[in-house]
């Protein structure tokens, strides 16, 4: 029976494969010429490709849980001795099983929208679900033709699995990918919308205001999901860095930062009707950045050429997915996109002006990340020869660019729609600019003991988003009778967007300090051993060998004591140095003391024999703040989705459309 | 008509992006070794990653088949070749390394860089070459990293091998190589 559950896994595969297809040419044909048959094809499909690939995704499961090691995929990627939590996450910590999951997730977000769009016209959901249904077309005949995790070694059976990189045995990379994925594919409900607009040549404030929440969504796992990325590299990689720029990290900040556009696009497009053509643009670049990602990280043609040449049909496969999907789709567009939209009319000052402003430098900023990320490749093609572009070329432009679309930031929120007296915004202002420039020039001499331009404009931009943001909501919630009532008076949209700001001043306060005040020595430490670093007091006072399930360690317990503070609130860290037996492969276990102020970080380096170990100590200043502000923002972006001007409004579609159809049954 | 034409910018873009990425799967590094094959490997003078005053030459290779892999901290595939190299040496390969191109602002940190490179991943070599300019690379004609070399007890080059060693490239051709040129 067990022997049967990968091919009961690979059957499921193909009927949701099938079930795809259908997906993909009954509603769009049917939209096309009109036929509810044809369009009703959509609903079940789409429940039908999720059920099936819920199925195949669970025999995979099962296959890794029950060590079937006669499955291709779980012999390269697991052992027995692998605790069952890791044999679990195991599925996706490979190419063939995460492409799986990428398929899945995708089934789930479809199934969603043909779930939650009763209000929709019939026929934009229908296009809808079937341009879903052809991306996911393309997605399963790549995970069935050319990365099929079904794929068994009968009948010589391995004894044992090569075990799973000890790298991805860890709790981040449990739920890293997947609220990555869930991002990415997000993004492909957004994209569906803007294809089906340019389709039926339909797209008016009540699309905007369906496409918003499933957006922000799709925006929210994406930023929670980038940043358990950088935190699982801070404690992993044992080197206390969180963002290294490489190919993979910048394949998810890339979307991320389209998305962001959009996000703010789309809503002048609800409130004001314009930038339409614009919109549906970043809608199509949102999605097909994901999908550039995909291709990236996938192929592998960056982090390095060769990694590719194992496997040339994967690449080239998913590159011409990926030309088929945004080729077309931006072909549709210059075809299709809506006529000039009236232009709108608004100053240079005003709210309109400054979200065009955003968009600008956000765009400017995804194409900065892009040709850093694959300046290699131009470079080769030009017979440059190779050179990889570091850190220093993004921190030179990003950094910049961050700083003007913060100072842009602060004055949006209280920008109004289409004029604002110059003179007004600099009376709501000028307080909330001078104070942010104040502290943040005098707290790096308090914090720190010395002058730092650096620190400065890093903390002034960010009490610069703080304090006009309060300003605005101390405006914003000026009434008669109450600020109390005031504040209740505003809306969930309007409190993800405070939030979302706010999530960004913390982030951004993290990244100034974390970058500029972390301390790093590295000692070298026998038992009995102590050192001072900051006034924090570190003694190795123990060393030994224990054994883990599926590796030995080596274990150093070192205790941790403040200056002017007794024993009773010293603790104890405890760092590792492991060998995975199955790979032969070491890893660091870094000790990490979290806190609100300021992280200590202890990892062991090398045996330097007699007994002492290479030590790395480091205090990391401000770092959860880092994780924290991409939590506030993931939260706003959620705020922002329960408002009731989503709901109302559908039912007011709802009627408008039942009008519509009455009417267009009564002239048939 | 000419909003027209402005709209199909972004697809121009995008199929020049096409283009690039599409030669960045074609590149065939295969395609370049014969040049190399079956010649000394190309002289050199450069000093340990670990003893900055140790300076080592192409001597090295006398007398013993060497499998000489060109790694790189900032090489994310090499991270995952590290095990298949860990096999090797435990198998009585001869290992040595070449750490290419480290990037960092002084030469302190571009070797610090390397050593927590082999630190966290292992080290399966018998000696590193440190190559921070690349000069040993860019005679070897290496594109990026990993590229591997097997080079014969006399100091010539048999085997190239380019990008990422397999567990299966391990058992396949590495050690039958090894074998043949023993």
């Amino acid at each position: 029976m067990i022997e049967m559950i990968p091919e009961v896994g690979h059957y499921a595969l193909i009927i949701a494969l099938l079930m795809a297809a259908v997906q993909a040419v009954m509603p769009l044909a049917g939209a096309a010429t009109r036929r509810p048959l044809w369009m009703a094809y959509a609903w079940p499909m789409a429940t039908g490709q999720f059920l099936f690939l819920l199925l195949a995704y669970g025999c995979l499961t099962a296959s890794y849980l029950l060590d079937d090691f006669s499955v291709i995929n779980v012999a390269n990627n697991a052992n027995s001795m692998l605790p069952w939590y890791y044999k679990f996450s195991a599925v996706w910590g490979n190419h063939e099983g995460s492409v799986l999951l990428w398929s899945l997730i995708l089934s789930a977000w479809t199934y969603a929208v043909s779930r939650f769009s009763r209000g929709l016209p019939p026929d934009m959901v229908a296009r809808v679900l079937g341009v879903m249904g052809l991306v996911s077309l393309g997605f399963l005949a790549f995970v069935l033709f050319t990365s099929n995790p079904f794929d068994r070694s009968l009948p010589d059976v391995p004894m044992d699995g090569a075990d799973l990189n000890p790298l991805l045995q860890d709790f981040g990379l449990i739920v890293h990918p997947p609220m990555l994925y869930t991002g990415y594919v997000g993004f492909s409900v957004v994209f569906a919308f803007a294809i089906a607009a340019l389709l039926s040549g339909r797209l008016d404030a009540a699309w905007t205001r369906w496409v918003r929440p499933w957006t922000n969504i799709a925006w929210a796992f994406l930023t929670v999901g980038i940043a358990l990325g950088s935190w699982w590299a801070y404690y992993e990689l044992g080197w206390g860095g969180w963002w290294f720029w490489d190919p993979v990290e910048n394949a998810s900040l890339l979307p991320w930062l389209a998305g962001t556009a959009l996000i703010h696009s789309l809503a002048v497009t609800e409130k004001r009707g314009t930038f339409k053509s614009w919109t549906v643009l970043l809608a199509i670049m949102t999605f097909s950045l994901s999908l550039l990602g995909t291709f990236l990280v996938r192929s592998g043609v960056l982090t390095s050429v060769h990694a590719f040449a194992n496997d040339p049909a994967r690449g080239l496969f998913v590159l011409v997915l990926l030309g088929i999907t945004v080729g077309a789709s931006l072909l549709l567009f210059a075809l299709r996109a809506p006529r000039v939209s009236r232009p709108g009319a608004f100053t240079w000052l005003s709210r309109d002006a400054l979200l065009l402003v955003n968009n600008i430098l956000l765009v400017v900023m995804t194409v900065t990340v892009l040709l850093g990320t694959i300046y290699p490749l131009i470079l080769d093609a030009m017979k440059l020869g190779k050179i990889s572009v570091g850190p220093p070329y993004f921190n030179a432009l990003f950094v910049p660019l961050t700083v003007i679309l913060c100072i842009f930031m602060g004055l949006g929120p209280v920008a109004r729609w289409k004029r604002m007296a110059g003179r007004e915004l600099l009376a709501r202002l000028w307080l909330s600019g001078l104070v942010a420039l104040l502290i943040a020039a005098v707290l790096p001499l308090v914090y720190h003991g010395e002058w730092d331009l650096k620190v400065s404009i890093g903390l002034a931009i960010a009490l610069w988003l703080v304090l006009s943001l309060m300003r605005d909501l101390w405006d914003k919630s000026a009434r008669s009778d109450s600020r109390w009532t005031g504040m209740k008076a505003l809306t969930p949209a309007y409190w993800g967007m405070v939030l979302g700001h706010l999530g960004l001043a913390v982030t951004i306060i993290g990244v100034t300090l974390v970058s500029n005040y972390s301390v790093e020595r590295n000692v070298r430490m026998a038992e009995g051993d102590s050192v001072d670093i900051s006034g924090i007091h570190f003694t190795m006072s123990h060393l030994e060998e224990r054994r883990g399930p599926n590796y030995i360690a080596e274990v150093a317990t070192v205790q941790v004591r403040r200056d002017g503070e007794n024993s009773a609130t010293s603790f104890v860290m405890t760092p590792e140095k492991r060998l995975y037996i199955a790979r032969g492969m070491p890893m660091t276990q870094v000790a990490l003391r979290p806190g609100l102020f300021h992280d200590l970080y202890v990892a062991m380096g090398e045996d330097l024999g007699d007994g002492s170990w290479a030590l790395r100590i480091q205090i990391k200043p401000f770092v959860r703040w880092l994780w924290l502000g991409a939590l506030l923002m993931a939260a706003g972006g959620l705020i922002a989705v329960v408002d009731r001007r989503y709901r109302r409004k559908l039912a007011d579609r709802q009627a408008q459309t039942d009008i519509a159809q009455v009417r267009e049954e009564a002239t048939v | 008509m000419k909003r027209r034409l402005m709209l199909l910018l972004p697809l121009l873009v995008f199929l020049v992006l096409g283009v690039l990425l599409f030669r960045g799967l074609s590149i065939n590094p295969s395609e370049r070794d014969s040049a190399l094959i079956a010649r000394d490997f190309p002289a050199f003078e450069l000093s340990t990653l670990s003893e900055p005053q140790r300076i080592v030459d192409q001597g090295l290779f006398k007398g013993k088949v060497t499998l000489v892999n060109v790694w790189g901290s900032w090489c994310p595939t090499c991270r995952q070749e590290m095990p298949q190299l860990l096999a090797l040496a435990k198998q009585g390969v001869r290992l040595v390394g070449v750490d290419y191109k480290e990037e960092g602002a002084t030469e302190e940190e571009r070797r610090r860089k390397g050593e927590n490179f082999l630190r966290q991943f292992g080290n399966p070599f018998e000696v590193n070459v440190f190559d921070p300019e690349g000069t040993l690379g860019f005679d070897l004609g290496v594109y990026g990293a990993p590229e591997s070399f097997l080079v014969d007890a006399d100091g010539v080059i048999r085997y190239h091998h380019t990008g990422y060693i397999t567990a299966e490239d391990v058992r396949r051709v590495i050690l039958p190589e090894v074998e043949k040129w023993r």
